[in-house]
């Protein structure tokens, strides 16, 4: 057995270098037309075969690790508490969830420009979330072409507006309905699908909106995307230092406060904040209501859910369509907070970091998932030398979720009732 | 006369391309017929055997070797290597110890998977398209009255020649081999087949590294064929070959080589024919409107649904 051992961590040592040296070791350099080789710094090559080394030990003591990591869960503390109560998770989470939502409320008078216009962008991500969690989380319907919906709520701001002149709060509703719309009407015919068929439909519906929006440019300005979107406007009034349109005010006028360029940038971020917390409401009621629980009888087992008469297209659908409908919420105050989009915006790694923001922070928790999106955000940001390693480590962390811990970071708990003896 | 020309370039080229999505699609559909997973990296397995094939024609260069036959025999080999390791790893890392869980979380590291290792081989040769360097040169031209001309060039012929050894070696190695049957075996009844002797796990594996040694050929003669790669190269073949292992009848090999060649024509008559543009948009129409009327595929068997 030892020997087998052996041999085995020899072989993946071996896979290990095949894998990483040509691709990391040699690099291929265009010099005008010609393509030379050169090799990699030595610290490259020591990683590499560092990596090698680790590879081996680890398999042919792999035993012994396995067991050693076994005894791991008896230094850990909390490994014999008792899971908390579920009343008590449930008021721990909501006192969590309302000192968020304080805190987000207040900061924003406190940090620079920088700071609020990212924390927009976390809101945006989090309303996204929230909007696939309700697809693949509760429903189990794997989408992969979410994006899509996201771009029809902010092209159809952006072309609303240069073509109509529409504002900020009609497009919002417009947007919204035009993205669940289009979630209807995809979602109707690629339901019947099962799984990971259902996963490509998505993708390829996806990536086929983003190929008309990039090659329709007599509509979409093709590349080039659209420019000059609006900014919204508090009950009519604008943030610009003068006014666009003539018989109207500016914020700073009428209130007769000097003008400044951040009133605008806080005043996205607070409408962006409304949205969210408006989204995570309206999913949670979504959650304890019929419907919700119906998303989630289809998800444990289908068959079972359809023999108890439940509608398996209606209830598919009405997942998909309300999914949809907050990614055009998300996606209008994305094009209001850019005032500039293009296709660019809306490609498919798009849809994964969503799609990973809601693996990795539970599927069908909410908690969870805004937490995720503020990690997903704001780490990169933080960690900015890092920065191109960016993706690289997103993939390592989906494919490590998966494997040890599939529920997430929170997992999400039913709210239910446990009936006691009676004495 | 000059149209049927035009309509047999379009067709020459279809096939061409055809025929190396169907050698990726091979991989797509024996691992779906084995474990009922899409392997979603399968797409960067091709990326990394062109880059591997472009490596080591260049370095091969560098040495001063110039007889032709052997830099691509040998920048074949190196790629086959390279990515077969790839495929094994990444069915050893990412996917055994999923198997046989919820249909979505395979999946989902598949994803992860195909986003990291995009990005490792971005890191590591940069986000730049790279020339690949057209070693076969020339062709057949054919004419009618000199206006148009249809060409047949012999990197062409290459692709045709190379897939159809490649279709026939692996269609040899699945019906009469030992390890083909046991792939067979276990694609039909994967706890039967474990419960005969057959090691279930030493089949996976091997399902990925023929996949991955298929899509490296794949990944030498379209990145000749195109001239460049570079780290995205592989998301949109990969899902193009999937289109034809659907199209196809995912599961199916003779499906998957149907499948490809379809795509192919469908796909360079669009560009041939209206524009080059929405070629993808076909392709991807192509799948959606598959997976809803036909949802076997051309070649697939239907599924039975057990309770």
């Amino acid at each position: 057995m030892a020997a087998n051992n052996y041999r085995h961590a020899l072989f993946c040592a071996i896979v290990t270098l095949i894998i990483s040296f040509p691709i990391l070791g040699l690099n291929l350099e265009a010099q005008g037309v010609n393509i030379t080789l050169t090799g990699a710094k030595t610290s490259t090559y020591i990683a590499i075969f560092m990596a090698a080394v680790a590879v081996f030990v680890f398999q042919a003591f792999r035993d012994s690790f396995m067991g050693m990591l076994g005894k791991l869960p008896t230094l850990n503390p909390l490994a014999h508490k008792e899971p908390m109560e579920q009343s008590k998770r449930v008021k721990l989470e909501s006192w969590i969830m309302t000192g968020l939502l304080v805190l987000a409320l207040f900061w924003p008078f406190f940090v620079s420009r920088g700071s609020v216009d990212l924390a927009t962008l976390v809101l945006i991500y989090i309303m996204l979330a929230l909007g696939l969690n309700v697809v693949v989380g509760l429903a189990g319907l794997l989408d992969l072409g979410y994006v899509a919906f996201y771009a029809v709520g902010a092209y159809t701001f952006a072309l609303l507006s240069q073509y109509t002149g529409i504002s900020f709060w009609m497009a919002l509703p417009i947007g919204a309905l035009l993205a669940g719309l289009f979630g209807l009407l995809l979602g109707f015919p690629v339901l019947r699908l099962r799984g990971d068929y259902l996963a490509i439909v998505t993708l390829g519906f996806g990536e086929i909106i983003r190929i008309l929006l990039n090659n329709w440019t007599s509509l979409t300005g093709g590349p080039n995307g659209i420019g000059g979107i609006p900014d919204p406007t508090f009950f009519g009034m604008e943030f610009g230092r003068r006014v666009k349109e003539e018989g109207n005010t500016s914020f700073h006028e009428t209130f007769g406060i000097a003008y400044s360029g951040e009133h605008k940038v806080i005043f996205l971020y607070l409408i962006a904040l409304v949205l969210a917390v408006i989204t995570a409401l309206i999913i949670r009621r979504f959650m304890r209501m019929p419907v919700g629980r119906a998303w989630e009888a289809l998800r444990e087992d289908e068959i079972a859910a359809r023999s108890l008469g439940l509608s398996r297209t209606a209830v598919k659908l009405s997942a998909f369509t309300i999914g949809a409908f907050f990614a055009g919420f998300a996606g209008t105050v994305f094009a209001s907070k850019q005032g500039f989009i293009s296709p660019e915006s809306f490609v498919f790694l798009e849809s994964a970091i969503i799609l990973a923001i809601v693996v990795l922070g539970g599927m069908g928790s909410q908690l969870g998932v805004i937490l995720a999106a503020i990690a997903v955000t704001i780490l990169p940001e933080l960690a900015r030398e890092f920065s191109e390693y960016r993706m690289l480590i997103f993939g390592a962390a989906m494919v490590l979720m998966m494997v040890w811990r599939p529920q997430g970071m929170l997992p999400m708990k039913r709210i239910h009732i446990k009936l006691h003896k009676q004495e | 006369m000059q149209d049927l020309l035009y309509f047999s370039q379009q067709l020459i080229n279809g096939l061409t391309i055809g025929s190396a999505y169907a050698l990726i699609a091979i991989g797509y559909t024996m691992v779906y017929g084995i474990i009922g997973m899409i392997n979603f990296a399968h797409g960067e397995i091709y990326m990394i055997g062109a880059y591997t094939a472009l490596i080591a024609i260049t370095g091969l260069t560098a040495l001063g070797l110039a007889w032709l036959p052997l830099i691509l025999i040998v920048a074949l080999l190196c790629a086959i290597i390279v990515s077969s390791s790839m495929g094994w790893a990444v069915e050893r890392v990412a996917y055994r110890p999923v198997r046989g869980r919820h249909r979505l979380i395979p999946l989902i590291s598949a994803i992860g998977m195909s986003i990291f290792l995009q990005n490792y081989v971005h890191l590591a040769q940069g986000s730049r398209n790279v020339g690949f360097p057209a070693l076969i040169e020339g062709g057949f031209n054919f004419s009618a009255d000199g206006a148009f001309e249809m060409s047949l060039s012999y990197m062409q012929i290459t692709i045709f020649v190379t897939t159809l050894i490649c279709m026939t070696a692996l269609s040899l190695f699945i019906s009469r081999s030992r390890t083909g049957r046991a792939c067979r075996a276990v694609s039909q009844d994967l706890g039967m087949a474990s419960l005969l002797g057959i090691d279930t796990n030493r089949i996976i594996s091997a399902t990925f590294v023929i996949g991955a040694a298929l899509a490296a050929v794949a990944g030498l003669l379209l990145g000749m064929y195109y001239g460049s790669v570079d780290p995205l190269f592989g998301f949109i073949a990969g899902l193009k070959a999937f289109t034809a292992a659907v199209l196809g009848g995912i599961g199916s090999i003779p499906g998957a080589m149907l499948g490809g060649l379809i795509l192919g024509v469908s796909e360079s008559m669009t560009s041939g024919y209206l524009s080059g543009e929405y070629k993808d948009v076909v392709s991807f129409g192509l799948l959606i409107l598959i997976l809803l009327f036909k949802p076997t595929g051309l070649l697939g068997k239907p599924e039975v649904e057990k309770i």
